[in-house]
């Protein structure tokens, strides 16, 4: 068997996520990469993939269709090349969700997205009902077509291996969408959404002013600070940094809850987060429950200590 | 002022209960041509339904005889029932208690999610043609030329502060010749029309009990359908009226709750504590071992009974159902009564319409003539027994009253104090010590809030007002410890800094919409507003 | 412009699921039904579409149960002009709806098609980009703004880490996010004439296409609950932890 993994490849790096995916492919067989990008891009790519370990090689695809990943030309890609394999991956972010259902509809085959468990080649275990609940299916496609949810596996190195590469003609196709520009948030914090790492603060921060020792950290970390309904109605931080059931659903690989009792409500926002640390005052509290790493003490001493510490 | 749109209606129903659909589908039966909208404040109906509930089929046999047709969901019958007074340690079987509690017999009664009741009655009603809107609260009520002309829907998509959203979207004039208000316990439009027209003069204050409660999934080898099981004592004090429900229905399905008098008088009292607490007892805790909890809701309910029914109609409608107060407390039951109210209501407006009369006045000689009174006739001194002489001699005397009075009491007890009044200072009670929740059998109260499925749209004015907020700290606080964060099954209210500058938070998103606050707050300081329609519990099917 | 909504009906958002004891699936028994919350925001957007005198007609659409046609009727009631059903027994999979669709758009000639980024019940995120896929359009998935142009659409997206416009030409296929827009309440008078606009009713199987599942699930689980960890002493076992444990700095 044979799988090919479709990179993401930014600024000709190759980001943790398209990591995470080539690990998920471990289990099925022979794992090439396709690396695509603008003409001016490509060759670091491709280099960075060819260092990836356990490739079998990498194939390019270069040209201005594909220096910003728009779906038509990478999914007419993704189906020029699918006769050579059987499992075809992608890490679920914003490009492979985009490219591999539309690169799956005109291979007739049904996409298995957010895929967080490998069974066997042909059995797979997703969530549903935004992680409430988790399936387990049995494709009966001739090929499958995999969104590989990165959290649930940890990336292979990004260096160890010297994979040959090998460049392929795209298929040549009309131009449907065109990029025009792009917004990036990266001066300002990360969308809570999109975050690796949160810093969240509940009650316990006491005021809109005691909110704020949590921004130090946040920026020693590169996390998005998010806070609590009670912090949200307390009139700590606004409506939008909420996390939980009513707020925004998250699941960094680091989150870290400050003065947060851990209320139900709360927990259903943030509970599928890779690692979680508490720090609280009241040992008692249910966050320590589902806390991977706990501080009981108080967070005006405790986060400044932290911050300090990640120098 | 809002420009608002109208929409005018023969008849206005406000609630789409077992009352309000009860009266919609009678006005149908009699006025077929005549135009019946109903607007329920839950998302959909039965989405604000709390109730045990073993139901009495009397009034739905004379509604809709062929409902065992219509695949009603009556499926479980009664068929084994048991009432425990409880010690902390042991229970004790009432016998004979088709004799010394005759009105508990539960014979030919079935155990049946309410909820999924008034959803099929709905379907019912849809099927007659009445109109119903749920999603959408009545919200104020308009009164014209000494008259009751119909009510207004809330607006939605008004922000925190008041102001108008982008989405802001007015509510409507719903007009109707007559309007049926058919709240439930405490409704908020009925506090409103009962003052208007003073209907409350002369007769006994309201007297409310509130029950919590839950529905677990049990194991198969546990569950008995059709079994019923009641109790009462502990964990109650012999002052405090309370008692606690177990019904098996379904497929492995039981309903447990717990219904405390809201005349108690220890402000510590949590009214959810006690229901969790009553779980572990040997005689309820087998049935919860291996079984996972469900469903949470909470609900008030009217216990005063007759004596404490208000007038019942006003120019341009009537009150009906538990809006009212028709619950029969020692029967442990108020949906048939509910239903047979909304009937009798339904068969008044008719006569009314016809003769083109303001107030359908005939409601209270049909109430007269017909078994409902004389079924709260027959209960009328139960409830105020017990809160006369506490529960062991409460207890006493109703089997005295039922088993050889027979009902026929050539006295009638009444009930003194309003439930705001019963509190005593804090200081001057003992608080209770309540075990922590073990994860299992028992919760805190937050996780069970999450589920009643309850949510409100966030940017949303407060719905739960204080009248004046400089009264909390001298009475609520400093005098009763904030009893609102006790009896509130819901944990909407929160004192934050109690050590140094206590202050109430209220977190009305929680809301399950029960009504305590607005009933047992001692100043009566606290008013419940209907939020934006369509907030507060959605709970599902089975509740 | 014509536009086509499909929309489709899942257990509303404010219902907690759970699965059945024996794992074939989640409680759906007496459950609210609603329309999937990203489906409203297509249909807002589309209705705003028509307010800006961008569109002239909006067809929406719901693949499944019979009442499904509820659902349909909550977007008429919003504003939508007419509504197609096509009834089938289950809700098929994403592939099996795209063909669906695609029969359809053949049918109706829409030159846009909106719809919700991902039903929040399976949470499969495909059809659209799978709709896009059959009828070899362009798409633009988890759209925050749209907006007409002479010959085309501009839209942007949300990406990872930040957001970017695309124009495109038309017919096209747009996937609605979050952020897109706040949907408006459909009116009692709405909800009223909504029920006497045409709502067509087409069977599944009429359409030739093969529903048979690709998808077999073998079993439905809850996900298991996490474990309370350690407490720590220190802020420098925390780091050390995070560091060299948990590997997360």
């Amino acid at each position: 068997m044979t799988a090919l993994v479709l990179l993401d490849a930014e600024d000709g790096t190759i980001p943790q996520t398209s990591r995470s995916a080539i690990a998920a492919a471990a289990t099925l067989g022979e794992i090439d990469v396709l690396v695509t990008g603008g003409p001016d891009t490509i060759q670091a790519a491709a280099a960075s993939a060819a260092k990836l370990p356990g490739i079998r090689k990498v194939r390019t695809a270069a040209g201005e269709a594909f220096a910003h990943g728009l779906a038509e030309p990478l999914a007419a890609l993704i189906v020029a090349l699918a006769p050579e394999y059987d499992h075809i991956l992608a890490a679920a972010t914003a490009i492979g969700k985009s490219a591999l259902p539309r690169a799956a509809a005109r291979l007739d085959v049904q996409i298995i997205p957010d895929v967080m468990d490998i069974k066997d080649a042909e059995t797979f275990v997703r969530p549903i009902f935004a992680g409430n609940a988790l399936v387990t299916l049995r494709s009966s496609d001739a090929k499958k077509l995999l969104t590989i949810r990165t959290a649930s596996f940890d990336p292979v190195p990004a260096e160890g291996g010297n994979a040959p590469i090998e460049a392929v003609t795209p298929p040549s196709s009309a131009e449907k969408s065109r990029f025009l520009s792009a917004e990036h948030s990266s001066t300002e914090r990360p969308q809570l959404e999109a975050a690796r790492v949160i810093v969240s603060g509940g009650r316990g921060m006491q005021s809109a002013e005691g909110f704020k020792i949590l921004e130090p950290l946040a920026d020693k970390l590169g996390a998005a600070i998010g806070a609590s309904r009670v912090a949200v109605d307390a009139g700590f931080v606004p409506n939008d940094y909420q996390v939980g059931q009513t707020g925004k659903i998250v699941a960094p690989d680091l989150y870290i809850a400050c003065g947060i009792s851990g209320a139900i409500q709360h927990l259903a926002g943030m509970k599928d987060s890779k690692v979680i640390v508490a720090i609280n005052k009241d040992e008692d509290a249910p966050i320590f429950q589902v806390a991977d790493y706990g501080l009981v003490g108080d967070l005006f001493q405790i986060v400044p200590a932290l911050t300090a510490a990640l120098e | 002022m809002t420009q608002r749109d109208i929409m005018e209606f023969d008849i206005v129903i406000v609630g789409g209960g077992p009352a309000g659909l009860a009266a919609a589908i009678r006005l149908k039966q009699l006025l077929p041509d005549e135009s019946v909208c109903l607007v329920e404040k839950g998302s959909e109906i039965g989405a604000h339904i709390v109730s045990g509930a073993v139901i009495e089929p009397r009034a739905l046999d004379e509604l809709l005889p062929d409902w065992a047709d219509r695949d009603a969901p009556l499926t479980t019958r009664v068929t084994r029932e048991e009432m425990y007074f409880l010690t902390q340690r042991k229970a004790f079987r009432i016998p004979a208690l088709a004799r010394v509690m005759p009105h508990l017999a539960n014979h030919g009664n079935f155990v049946v999610s309410l909820g999924d009741v008034c959803r099929w009655l709905a379907a019912q009603a849809e099927a007659m043609g009445v109109e119903i809107y749920p999603g959408f609260a009545a919200a104020d009520v308009l009164i014209e030329n000494g008259r009751v002309a119909g009510i207004v829907t809330g607006d939605m998509g008004v922000t925190r502060d008041g102001a108008q959203g982008p989405n802001f979207a007015p509510g409507m004039e719903l007009r109707g010749r007559y309007t049926l208000f058919a709240e439930g316990c405490r409704g908020s439009l009925t506090k409103r029309v009962m003052a208007h027209f003073n209907l409350r003069a002369g007769v006994d204050p309201q007297t409310y009990g509130l029950g919590i409660k839950e529905v677990w999934e049990i194991p198969a080898e546990r569950h008995e359908p059709g079994l019923v099981l009641h109790s009462f004592g502990w964990p109650m004090d012999d002052r405090t009226y309370g008692g606690a429900w177990l019904y098996h229905f379904g497929r492995n399905l039981v309903s447990y709750g717990f219904v405390t008098g809201l005349d108690y008088a220890n402000p510590w009292l949590s009214p959810y504590d006690e229901m969790q607490r009553t779980k572990l007892h040997p005689v309820f805790r087998p049935y919860f071992e291996g079984g996972r909890r469900l469903i949470y809701g909470a609900r008030a309910l009217s216990e005063g009974g007759l004596q404490s029914l208000p007038r019942l109609t006003f120019p341009g409608g009537a009150l009906v159902g538990d809006a009212a107060g028709f619950l029969n407390t020692p029967k442990i039951k108020g949906t048939h009564t509910a239903m047979k109210s909304g009937m009798l209501a339904a068969e008044a407006v008719a006569a009314a319409y016809t003769a083109d009369a303001p107030e359908p006045d005939t409601f209270t000689d049909r109430l007269q003539a017909s078994w409902l009174h004389q079924e709260l006739s027959a209960a009328r001194n139960i409830r105020p027994a017990f809160a006369r002489w506490g529960t062991m001699r409460g207890a006493l005397y109703a089997g005295i009253d039922a088993a050889i009075l027979r009902g026929r009491a050539p006295w009638t007890l009444h009930f003194r104090h309003a439930d705001h009044e019963t509190l005593r200072p804090a200081a001057a009670c003992p608080p209770p010590v309540y075990p922590k929740p073990d994860g299992t059998v028992t919760f805190d109260k937050l996780s069970s809030v999450f589920l009643s499925n309850t949510n409100h749209a966030e940017d949303q004015p407060i719905h739960l007002r204080l009248r004046d907020p400089a009264l909390w700290k001298p009475v609520n606080w400093d005098i009763y410890r904030a009893p609102e964060i006790r009896y509130c099954p819901a944990g909407v209210y929160e004192v934050a800094d109690p050590d140094s500058t206590p202050r109430l938070t209220i977190n009305a998103q929680n809301c399950v919409h029960c009504k305590t606050c607005d009933i047992k707050d001692p100043p009566q300081n606290i008013d419940w507003y209907t939020p934006e329609g369509g907030g507060g519990p959605n709970y599902p099917g089975g509740m | 412009m014509k536009i086509l909504v499909p929309i489709k009906r899942v257990v509303d958002y404010n219902v907690k699921v759970r699965v059945r004891r024996d794992g074939t699936g989640v409680e759906t028994a007496g459950v609210k039904m609603s329309m999937n919350p990203f489906d409203e925001i297509a249909v807002e957007e589309a209705l705003r579409l028509r307010e800006k005198g961008a569109a002239d007609d909006i067809v929406v659409v719901s693949v499944g149960v019979p009442q499904a046609a509820d659902t349909l009727r909550t977007a008429l009631a919003m504003g939508a002009d007419r509504a197609i059903l096509v009834q089938s027994e289950e809700s098929p999979e994403p592939l099996a709806v795209a063909k669906i669709l695609k029969t359809l758009v053949e049918r109706e000639k829409p030159d846009l098609v909106i719809l919700g980024k991902q039903a929040i019940d399976d949470d499969m995120n495909a059809t659209g980009q799978m709709l896009a896929g059959l009828l070899d359009w362009p798409q633009a998935t988890f759209a925050s703004r749209v907006e007409k142009t002479d010959d085309g659409l501009t839209v942007t997206r949300e990406v990872d880490g930040g957001s970017e416009t695309l124009s495109l030409t038309l017919p096209a296929i747009v996937t609605a996010d979050l952020r897109l827009n706040e949907p408006r309440y459909a009116s009692l008078p709405n909800i009223m004439k909504a029920k006497k606009k045409p709502l067509d009713t087409i069977a599944a199987a009429d359409l030739g296409i093969d529903l048979t599942r690709r998808l077999t699930m073998l079993s439905m689980a809850e996900p298991p609950t996490r474990k309370a960890g350690v407490k720590l002493g220190s802020v420098a076992e925390l780091v050390e932890k995070l560091r060299n444990e948990a590997k997360v700095i």
